[in-house]
């Protein structure tokens, strides 16, 4: 193992993803000296790296839900922001059996939750039933979720903020007492654990992958793609709902036009810095993961150099296009080339001495 | 099979006609619908008619921009951003800076080139899908409103008052007033040059090389290669041609609203698909009409109006009535696709 060549290791899946993570969390070392400090406060772990993991949770279960999506069907879900939105709703609506503000839950915490991941599973079937079932292009099918899902979630709260003021519904987005470790980083981890192993272990990996390489291909030895499309983007609902009750518990309210706001493009990105193909096909999960880490990685990072929060998106960008273009096709293409010169120079060059 | 191929492309452009068709019809529906709920408020007038264009003649601009990049089947999603980049650019210049109205939107104009030339580059030549590309283009129009002006700037300029206000009557379509006074209708020059530029895209699209070509690039990637199509300076030129279409869409929009700020024409580019779509166009590419996005934004302003004349409902209405449209619009595209196919 410790003997593999720099090449080996560079041409690795994902080689590319954790060099830029790291790259990211390098620049701390020079700009903020105490980014890597970690303390303990009131049984909590406090620190920018606690951060990064805490904050990065929705988009990791995200990321997840997405990375299927686009493995199976070629294109993106670009509802699970408004999903998350409609969950939060729900929930909170339940929870304060239809007020707009309660001290006491209304119903069962149980119910509220349930209540929530239903509707998320419910809304990505819908756009599973227009993707898979009759042919749509994935983005124009979710375009429809993501126009009135903040719509429905207004509904839902009648236009007004709803705050659900109780502490058993906070756990969620804070900390379980007795672990310093923040819920959300453990309730991602439940789910990246679960869905690799249901990957590893089941075939379900397997026919994502063929279904998404080639779909007429994959119905003619037998796999049911309409139905594996299907699934992926009813998962997808499933994980965006989650992810909206986590982002609603952390500010114990649902604010139907700010839960989830942009999250579909930070998940789309995740995804394409985790190295998978927007094309679709082969994926890796721990890909996304790395990629909604990096992230996160960069917001706290660029938070922590005190840059404003209206101007982190010109940063951003700028990174993620220098990502996203050292991992290009086009580049890759134009290496070769550059390469396969220098060896033609080399031969010429051998042949003249 | 060559026939076949010709049989099946004859089909296909009746089928866009057949939607092209569906997109005015309901749109005529609708106004019709409007006349006779809101006959008191006035909604029949010719003048709220115009205000239909008045109101979104950047979006209309923009709606053709985004429609040239799908036909080659790429998408643009940083326009929304880009609009509030140029009018918090044009407004920065104008009562910050001191520069004058002309070269204030010569200098939108340019960026909006220079801002598609990069994405076209990114998306043509180095291979990334158009999504990524446009998507870091909007965050980062986006972050660049921010780093010029966090508050909002509202434009005083003479020279830019003055075109804004300039109000162009028609000859026709005048009513009496109370007073007996004729009114005539009349729009802004904004209207005329997104007419104008309406006009030439679809003379472009239709009648020229580089419009075919876009087709062809949309339609089969492969075969346009193999036909001798430089495919990436088609899509590099679709690009360029959308950013520049975005520069002239937010100087208009900006004469509209006469002012920056940093959430201005938020959620702007979903408008711009969602008219493209309900016009007919198709993302996967080769599939494409600008007359049906003129359309799918009048259809747009039509519910807004809607809204604003009923006065009760919330604005958000307008989103959930426009998925309903655009969900009503994929499916119908896709049986019809369907259909196509069992034949």
């Amino acid at each position: 193992m410790k003997a593999i060549n720099i090449k080996k290791i560079t041409s690795q899946r994902l080689f590319l993803p954790i060099f830029c993570l790291a790259l990211v969390l390098l620049v701390n070392i020079i700009t903020t000296p105490n980014f890597f400090q970690i303390s303990v406060r009131d049984g909590v772990l406090y620190g920018y790296m606690v951060d990064i993991i805490n904050r990065a949770s929705e988009l990791v279960i995200l990321a997840i839900g997405m990375t299927l999506v686009v493995s199976a069907s070629a294109g993106t879900d670009i509802s699970v922001g408004a999903i998350m939105a409609v969950s939060a709703a729900v929930c909170c609506n339940i929870l304060t059996g239809g007020e707009r503000a309660a001290t006491e839950l209304a119903a069962p915490l149980i119910i509220g939750l349930l209540a929530a991941l239903a509707v998320g599973v419910l809304i990505g079937c819908f756009n599973g039933f227009l993707v898979a079932k009759l042919n749509i292009q994935p983005m124009v099918a979710t375009l429809i979720m993501f126009t009135a899902g903040r719509g429905i979630a207004q509904l839902i709260t009648d236009g007004q903020i709803t705050y659900v003021r109780v502490d058993k519904y906070k756990l969620l987005g804070s900390s379980l007492p007795g672990i310093p470790v923040p819920t959300p980083f453990i309730v991602a981890m439940i789910v990246v654990v679960v869905t690799s192993l249901v990957l590893k272990k089941t075939a379900l990996g397997l026919y994502i992958q063929s279904v998404g390489i080639n779909k007429r291909a994959s119905r003619l030895v037998g796999i049911k793609s309409v139905q594996i499309m299907f699934l992926t983007y009813a998962i997808c609902g499933l994980c965006s709902g989650l992810a909206g009750l986590i982002a609603s518990s952390r500010i114990y309210s649902a604010d139907a036009n700010n839960i989830g706001l942009n999250m579909e493009l930070d998940a789309i990105l995740a995804v394409a810095i985790g190295g998978n193909s927007l094309g679709g096909g082969k994926f890796s999960i721990a890909g996304s993961v790395i990629g909604a880490y990096t992230i996160q990685a960069l917001t706290t990072t660029l938070y922590a150099m005190h840059v404003s929060s209206d101007q982190v998106p010109v940063y951003k960008a700028i990174v993620v296009v220098i990502i996203v273009a050292l991992q290009s096709p086009g580049l890759a293409k134009f290496r070769k080339s550059l390469a396969q010169k220098r060896e033609q120079n080399a031969k010429l060059g051998k042949g003249a001495a | 099979m060559n026939q076949k191929k010709q049989m099946s492309q004859k089909k296909q452009m009746n089928q866009t006609g057949f939607l092209l068709m569906i997109t005015i019809l309901l749109f005529v529906a609708m106004y019709v619908i409007g006349c006779v709920l809101f006959k008191e408020q006035g909604f029949a007038k010719t003048q709220n008619f115009l205000n239909l264009f008045i109101s979104n003649a950047g979006l209309i601009v923009i709606g053709i921009g985004m429609t040239v990049v799908m036909i080659t089947g790429g998408i643009d999603i940083s326009v929304g951003s880009f609009v509030a980049m140029g009018c918090m650019m044009l407004s920065w210049m104008m009562e910050r800076a001191g520069i004058g109205a002309v070269p204030a939107v010569l200098i939108v104009l340019a960026t909006g080139i220079v801002f598609g030339l990069v994405q076209g580059f990114l998306v043509a030549y180095m291979d990334i899908q158009p999504f990524i590309v446009t998507l870091a283009g909007m965050f980062f129009a986006r972050g660049m409103t921010a780093i010029i002006s966090k508050d909002m700037i509202s434009i005083t300029n003479k020279t830019f008052m003055g075109w804004a206000k300039a109000k162009l009557y028609l000859p026709f379509g005048g009513y009496a007033n109370r007073k007996g006074i004729m009114i005539m209708p009349y729009i802004y020059p904004t209207v005329v040059i997104a007419l104008l530029l309406l006009a030439a895209a679809f003379i472009m699209l239709k009648y020229t090389k580089f419009g075919r070509s876009l087709y062809a690039v949309g339609g089969n990637q492969q075969s346009a290669l193999m036909l001798g199509l430089n495919v990436k300076r088609v899509k590099l030129k679709a690009y360029v041609l959308d950013g520049f279409l975005c520069g002239v869409g937010s100087v208009l929009f900006c004469l509209n609203t006469l002012g920056g700020f940093v959430e201005q024409a938020k959620g702007f580019e979903m408008d711009a698909i969602a008219s493209s779509v309900i016009g007919g166009t198709l993302l996967t590419g080769g599939v494409g009409n600008v007359v049906g996005t003129l359309f799918g934004v009048l259809i747009k302003a039509t519910i807004e109006a809607f809204i604003t004349f009923q006065g009760t409902l919330s604005s958000w209405w307008t989103r959930i009535t426009i998925a309903a449209l655009l969900c009503f619009f994929i499916v119908l595209q896709s049986v019809l696709a369907m259909v196509k196919k069992k034949k």
